[in-house]
Order: structure tokens, then sequence, then C-alpha cells
């Protein structure tokens, strides 16, 4: 699978994002530039997280609006796969490829601590190496990662089997204790519709080296570039 | 505006000062000269009541490649990279307007890094606030912690390390001392010496606006009750620029098209360009009209002495401006060919074709002031006989009151608000470990980090508590197994001008540089941050130490928490020192009597052992003692892993309460599965090793029978920051 990582100023998880893409493909992903508009030969681009154009505005406003958005509506148009973490969600909610919004945290600060990930379904090409109902650890780092919808997006995200992960704890128990920054339905990340396109706040990127603690992340993105 | 010499008081400058303007300039300077004396020769910036006293610290060392002089110090930490590292107060800004008063802090202190080429690689901060039962400290506290984190996590280094401690004399002023660590290639670090007459001077970033103009004078004297009227020299921080402007940097820096660069950070224009051309030997021409302005009607004066954030000076190689150009015009910076190098050695200022700064360069830096002020020493105090102390507590009320204290309790309501993982090298984190540990991308290298500074002790003895602070700093690196390589200082201290305030900033000097000495652990940088009173007051005498050390392969590294089913073993002597400990001024009621001896031979020898065993895979856990005592660094160990431990008895010859409590240095704790074999290897080495229990269970049972669970222990623990900030907790 091709990757490309696309670089908003004020991008900081970039880095990250590549040297687990690399851990896992062992080659390096390509940087895309915000100005640039051709993707064309990426299977994969990713959001990664930070801070875009510095977020003054509403987190990700700018970036979604930011002149490579058009090629990256267009990869997904071709059934291309997306992945969008932190920032990288929040841009994928703006420019409406995913539904809802992120808000600030209920606590209104910021969250840097890890939590566990319960996995809601292993049948996609980000989950293949994770087994549905369990938990994998992940490094959240966010302000506005409060995850809203209105009660029916909620409801057919649900129906549709469209919710990735939930908070919680790790035996995999879904409760307001694990829920720390308040999203609706303990949500942390999305699919898009055709699953091509996953869409979270914590960062799997930064676990992948059992020299930080663990390797959690590591299968996300070993089945990501195993799919092709 | 007229300038004489009462407006040269007005800008920070005695008589005797002004005189020595008047002789250099031979005639009356002009506003925007007087500014540039008055910045360059302020306190902040020329260190001119510390300078004669900072030259005794040691300051050399095989691995130590740029020491005191350079924006921040450089030592090699082996695979040809160097890590390039400095800490720098913020104290006055964060007292007028905390939140960007820490921002701006942490700002200037990674500029100071990257304009020498490395990448950050992680932040620290040292912060001292006043009595928590004030509503002020509580509004302080929130907007420092909100502003290093609003920075910090948006620039994307993380937040690994640091230290918070309470105490009333922060009331008035309290502490905000930040650290960067960069990471570059030792053959590509950048300095600031300019060179190359006809050279162009070029400045990137930010535009300049009106904000923190006086910001060096400011920080250079005492606070009054007119204090809030200083806000707007306070400077307002953006850390997306900074963001924009590390790559942009770092972009340039892998072209050959730099000959010297510099952050303007105190006294902004001012300071870099004299001191560039300065370093140099050089003179240089500016002309203000080509300075990106944020306003329209400013002055050349203000231009000189704005404090504006997020911009750099570069002396450019002439042919390379065109590209130079290009990669900031990529990230959208300012880029503005500004002046050039010239052979006057004279610094010339012009502003809409008017010369408003012509001032010789030698005589400003060689005639700047340099004060030998008066010390006094402070009174020894009295060694305290523990046998005569009484214990109205006993050990399980004290050590439940101790871990709940503002100065013991978990620091993780802190911790949680700044990003720690961004860069994803993070081994330890903030609390895992007694330092914190960031693995070197694609390597199995890292470095342990840390900042270190018991102040109650440096009020009491100055010089033993300048010795503890290093001593402090080294055994936390030795404790995660690393090898400690060299530190930065940051001194902050009250009014030099009263000669006890100086003979504290003298004793501690003295201190640090005997313990710098013992432990090869040399000062490579370091900032001095005097006048820390207001109406008066001082400060604790805080010479605040980030410690770096290196670990040649991370894997090997220990953290603090305790893994169950081990022997648990003090390493290091104990005479069950109570004076100035944290059980006798929270649970007796006092602050007195002579701070822990600091024996800098058994320092080294106990630490030696200590990573020795560490590196080999003998010690599993590891803890330094120090704030609270033996008992204090246990329950820390136990609550970090969830596993309990079962304590027997102590040495008869010592109470139990000033065993268990008491301070004394050189101390670890360490968790082993063979406590027999360990004892008997640290006899051979000379090191006191003695079995204190077990670990395992959910409890901590207390060699007097008491038992407390862990659960109960950690409630207590994590209750005063949550419950302090939501009001729930208004008198700790």
């Amino acid at each position: 699978m091709k990757a490309g990582i696309v670089v908003f100023p004020g991008i900081n998880r970039e880095r990250d994002m590549a040297i687990a893409l690399e851990t896992s493909s062992g080659v390096k992903p390509r940087m895309i530039w915000h100005k640039e508009t051709d993707l064309s030969g990426l299977d994969l681009v990713v959001l990664p997280g930070g801070f875009s154009y510095g977020d003054y505005l509403r987190c990700g406003a700018m970036a979604a609006r930011s002149p490579v958005m058009g090629a990256i509506r267009a990869h997904a148009e071709r059934g291309g796969f997306i992945l969008g973490v932190c920032n990288g969600f929040q841009i994928l909610t703006e420019a409406g490829l995913l539904p809802g919004a992120l808000l600030r945290n209920a606590s209104l600060r910021f969250l840097s601590m890890d939590c566990h990930l319960r996995v809601e379904r292993s049948d996609t090409v980000f989950t293949a190496r994770y087994q549905k109902q369990r938990t994998f650890r992940a490094v959240m780092a966010h302000g506005d990662g409060n995850y809203f919808a209105d009660t029916a997006a909620l409801d057919r995200l649900e129906g549709e089997g469209l919710v990735a992960f939930r908070y919680a704890s790790e035996t995999g128990d879904v409760t307001p204790v694990t829920n720390r920054n308040g999203s609706a339905r303990s949500i942390a990340g999305i699919y898009s519709p055709n699953l091509r396109v996953l869409g979270m706040m914590p960062h799997p990127e930064d676990l992948v080296d059992p020299l930080m603690g663990c390797a959690d992340g590591k299968p996300l993105f070993d089945a990501l570039v195993g799919a092709a | 505006m007229e300038v004489n010499q009462a407006l040269a008081r007005s800008f920070g400058l005695n008589a005797e000062e002004y005189s020595r303007v008047l002789d250099i300039m031979g005639r009356t300077p002009t506003l925007t000269e007087l500014g540039v004396f008055s910045v360059m020769w302020s306190e902040h910036c020329s260190y001119k009541s510390s300078r004669v006293w900072l030259k005794q610290l040691p300051t050399t060392a095989p691995w130590v490649i740029h020491g005191p002089g350079e924006n921040a110090g450089v030592v090699d930490i082996g695979d040809g990279l160097a890590a390039i590292f400095k800490m720098e107060s913020h104290n006055h800004p964060s007292f007028i307007e905390p939140y960007q008063g820490a921002a701006t802090g942490v700002g200037g202190i990674l500029r100071d890094v990257f304009t020498m080429g490395a990448r950050p690689v992680a932040n620290l901060n040292a912060l001292r606030f006043g009595n928590p039962s004030l509503p002020r400290t509580r509004r302080i506290v929130d907007g420092v912690v909100r502003g290093i984190g609003g920075y910090g996590n948006c620039v994307g280094v993380p937040t690994v390390g640091g230290e918070i401690n309470f105490h009333p004399a922060y009331d008035g002023n309290p502490l905000v001392n930040a650290m960067t660590v960069g990471i570059a290639s030792k053959d590509k670090i950048f300095l600031s010496a300019a060179a190359g007459i006809g050279n162009p001077v070029v400045y990137v970033g930010s535009k300049t606006g009106r904000d923190g103009i006086h910001g060096a004078t400011m920080a250079s004297a005492e606070f009054g009750a007119d204090s809030e009227e200083k806000r707007p020299t306070v400077q307002v921080g953006d850390p997306f620029i900074e963001k924009l402007l590390i790559e942009a940097c770092l972009e340039l820096m892998a072209t050959d098209a730099i000959v010297a660069i510099q952050d303007m950070g105190a006294a902004g224009l001012t300071s870099s360009s004299v001191e560039m051309a300065g370093k140099g030997g050089v003179g240089i021409e500016i002309d203000i009209d080509q300075v990106p302005a944020r306003e329209t009607g400013m002055t050349a004066y203000e231009f000189m002495l704005s404090e504006s954030q997020e911009r750099m000076l570069i002396i450019l190689r002439p042919d390379r401006e065109e590209m130079a150009r290009a990669i900031f015009d990529k990230w959208e910076l300012d880029f503005a060919v500004i002046g050039h190098l010239t052979d006057t050695g004279r610094i010339v200022v012009r502003h809409h074709g008017i010369v408003e700064a012509d001032i010789p360069l030698a005589p400003l830096g060689d005639q700047a002031p340099l004060y030998t002020r008066p010390t006094t020493e402070t009174p020894k105090q009295e060694k305290l006989n523990p046998a005569r102390i009484e214990d109205r507590f006993g050990l399980t009320r004290a050590l439940e009151h101790l871990v709940a204290c503002p100065d013991l309790c978990s620091r993780s309501w802190v911790w949680d608000q700044y990003d720690s993982t961004v860069g994803g090298q993070t081994v330890k984190r903030p609390g895992a470990a007694d330092a914190a540990i960031v693995k070197l991308e694609g390597l199995r290298r890292g470095l342990a980090l840390t900042t270190d500074c018991t102040p109650r002790y440096c009020l009491a003895d100055p010089e033993m508590g300048g010795a503890q602070a290093v001593a402090e700093a080294w055994r936390n690196l030795t404790a995660v197994g690393a090898r400690p390589l060299a530190i930065t200082d940051n001194m902050n201290f009250g009014n030099p001008e009263k000669p006890e305030i100086m003979g504290q900033f003298a004793a501690a000097i003295r201190g640090m540089a005997a313990a710098c000495e013992a432990l090869d652990f040399p000062v490579v940088s370091g900032n001095v941050s005097l006048y820390n009173e207001t109406e008066g007051r001082a400060i604790l005498p805080t010479p605040a130490i980030g410690g770096l050390g290196v670990l040649d392969d991370v894997s090997k590294a220990v953290g603090l928490a305790l893994p169950p089913w081990l022997d648990i073993v003090l390493i290091g002597a104990t005479k069950g020192w109570l004076g100035q400990s944290l059980w006798l001024r929270e649970i007796a009621g006092r602050e007195d009597g002579a701070p822990p001896p600091v024996d800098l031979t058994a320092e080294r020898t106990n630490g030696d052992f200590v990573r020795t065993h560490i590196l080999n895979g003998t010690i599993r856990a590891c803890h330094d003692v120090s704030d609270g005592g033996i008992l204090i660094a246990i329950a820390e160990m136990a609550m970090a892993s969830g596993f309990g431990a079962r304590l027997s008895a102590h040495p008869r010859d010592i109470p139990g309460h000033a065993f268990w409590f008491g301070e004394d240095q050189a101390r670890y704790i360490v968790a082993v599965p063979d406590s027999v074999a360990l004892i008997r290897l640290a006899e051979t080495a000379g090191v006191p090793a003695v079995r204190l229990g077990t670990s395992g269970g959910q409890d901590l049972t207390l060699p007097d029978g008491g038992t407390i669970s862990l659960a109960a222990l950690k409630t207590a623990h994590e209750r005063f920051f949550p419950s302090w900030m939501d009001g729930s907790e208004q008198e700790p």
C-alpha cells in the first residue's frame, strides 16, 4: 500500500505517523505539502495530528478548506483509504467527509493520557489485526476530542456499524469514567459508509514500539499496509 | 522625550552607569541609544551582579562541545549527535500575566535551542508557587499550567518532566523556569558570532509590534504594588508561528546558507544584533524601514526594544539569499534583509533615512557594568537531634498526611494537560521514573532529563542547598540508569543589592561548583533571575538545576514502579536527619534546623553502584530518597505500580519517625530479587545497604503494625490538585 501523509502548517505528529507507517511497511511514506493537488498513485492518505494553521479558528476548519482538500475528496470518491487522527479527524468532520463534530473536552482542559479503545468491528482494513470487542491502548492528547452528532446521526452511525472505537476500560467496559472527554456514546472513532475512511481522536502511532511501553497501535498499521 | 539622567534612571541605569554612557558616546545619547544601553546593561542581559560568581562554576569536560556563552549548552551524546539544552526563567511576566508569561517562557527557551541547529525533543519546567490557600495562587497555577500546555502542545514538543513546589515566599513572585532539550548533528552546530563584511542581516519570523518593550528592564527590578500596571511589558506568544519557524530554520540549516543565527529574545532586535556583531568583532547597520511591522507609527526606539515573539536574526551568505527567501516564503513567514555587516565596529540604526543610533560595540560590551556586590554569610542553623523531636502522629497518620500535602501530592492533574508523547519517543513519561527518558529517533540511545532544587534547604544553608540541588539532579539521572553528563542552571534569587541575598547567591554557587566538580557534572548553560522580590520580600533562594544524562540503550532503564514479590533495599547511610525535612514542616509545624549534609564522595560511590546494578539487570525498580524520606519514596513506588509492600523494623538507634521520614542524602530505594546478594556486593563496594522489606499485595504494612491500603493512599495522594482547582478545597 502506497501511503502519503498530508502536512498542513502547524501539524506536529506527521513524523510520528511516518515512523509508525515505516515500522510496519519498511517504506517511507510520501510527505504531501498542503498546497499539492495531485494524490494519484496513493492508496492511503493520512491526516495526522497537530494544530493545523494554529487551530485559531474552529479546530480543522482552515485545513478543511486548504488546496489539498479537493484532491483528498477525489481520493475518497475513488474509494481510496483515508486515516485521520486527532486534528486529522477534526479536519475530516470539518470537510464533511465524516459526520459530526469534535467539541471542547467536557473538562475544558487538554487531556494527555493513555486510554483503552474497544474495537467495535474487526472486519475493516484498519482493524483486521485486532479482535472485535477487545481493547488496545492508545495515547490521548487533545483539547477538542468530545465527539458530537445529533441523535439521528448517532443512531445512523450505530445502526450502520460505523462506530470504529469506543473509550473503554482495559477489560472493555464502556462507562462515564472511561469517557474522559465526554464524547457522545463514548465514540472515539468512526468510519465512512464504505469503511474506507477512518477518523479517530487517540493516537495509535505513538505506541508502535515496545520501548515506549507497549506496541498496541502497531496492528492497525500492520493491517493497513498489508491490505494492498 | 528629553534624554537626561532622570530618564536614564527610569530606564534602570544608575547615575554612574549613565555617566559611563556619556563617556562612551562623547555626547548626550539619543532616545534609541539610551534604550540600547539600558537593556544591554540591565541585570537580565549583562549579568552585572552575578558574572563574578558564575566564573567559579566548572564548565568543561571531554564531552562538552559548547559551554556557557552560546545560546545554549552543547554536549556530545555519542553516535555523532549532540544534545543542546538550557533552562531559562520567565518569572516576572508569569506573575503579571500567567498564561502568556509561561507560554512565552516556553517559546523563548525553544528558540535558544533550535537556533543552534537542534530539533527540540523535550521540554521540562521547574515551577514554584505561593501559598495554595490564596486565591491568587490558584489563578497563577491555572494560568501557568494552561500557558505551558497551550504553547508546548501546539508547537509539538513533548513536555516530559519538571517539578512544582509551594511556599509563601513565592506569594508575590512565582518562578517559571522552562527547559528545552534538542538534538543536532555534532558537526552541524550553529553559533551566533557574525562574520563576513557586507553579508546581509536577515530578519525572519513574526512581525514586530509594541509588545514587551523594556521587558528585560522589568525583569531586572523588584515588584511594587503597581506590578499590575506592567502588563503591557509582557509579550504575547504564537506557538503556531513558532512551529513554522522551527521547521523553516531547520530546513535552512540543512543547507550551507547560514553564517550565524540568534533568536530575538530579551531586548529583541537590540540584543541579537549587538551580541552577534559584538561576538564577531564586526559592525552592523540596520535599516528600520525594512523591519516587518505589525503596526504603523512605531519609532526606532520601539522597534529596537520590542520583545515581540517568534523572531530570529540571521547572517546569510550573500549568494544564498534567494534560496533562503524561498524557504521562508514556503512557510509563509516574513523574511526581510534589514541591514548588513560593516567593518566599523559600530551599530548604526537608521529610520526614515535618519541615524537614530550610532554606538561603538566594543565599549558597549567591554564597559558593561560589573559589580562585586557586598555579601554576608547566611548564619548556620543548629543540627536538630531527632531524639528530642517528639512524634505525636505515628507513622501511618504522618504518611497519609504527607502524601496528600501540596508539595508531595500527585502532580498528574498538571501532567495530564501537557502532551508528553508527541514525537513518539517518550520512554518514561512524567511520574514514571526519577528522570524522564526520551529516545533518539531510529536508535536505542536515549536522554534522561530532570529538574531539581530544594529551596528550603537553600534558605537554611545556601551552600549545602546548592550542592544538594546538583547532587539530586545527578541522583535522579542515575536512578534510571543514565550516565549524567551536564547541567543547566537557573539561578532565581532576590535583590542582589542586599548583602544577605548576594551572600546566598555566592554560597549557592560555591556549593554547586563543589558538587559539579566531584560528580564530573559541569554547567554548560544557564540563566540568572534576580530581583525576585515583591514589596521587599524575597523568594527562597532557588538555584534550579536541569540535568541531562545519556543511556546507550533505553531498554535497560528502570522506572520507580514497584514490581511485586521483590526485596526492597535501601542504598546509602541513614542518620535520621529531620532538619528542614517535610515531616518537620508538615507534621511538627516547624521550618528550622540545618538541612541534611551532602557527602559528595558517598553520593558518587552510592550512585555508581546503583547505576551499575541497574544496567546489569539486577535492580528492577529504583527511586531516590528525597522530600519526605524513605517511607514517602516507598509509598510513591507502590502507588505507581499498584503493588504494596511489607516493611520490616528499622535500626533501634534511630527513632522511627526520623528513620522513615528523615531526609539524609545520597540514598536510593531499589527493588531486587535477591537482597542478600546485593547487600554482599554493596559491602564490597563500600556502599551502605539494608533490606527494608518485601513488595506485593494491596497494602502498605508499616513496621509499627500500621496498615494502609494502596487504594486509600492513592485517594489521598490524588485529591489535592483536582479539588483545589474546582474550588472544593480552599485550605489544603
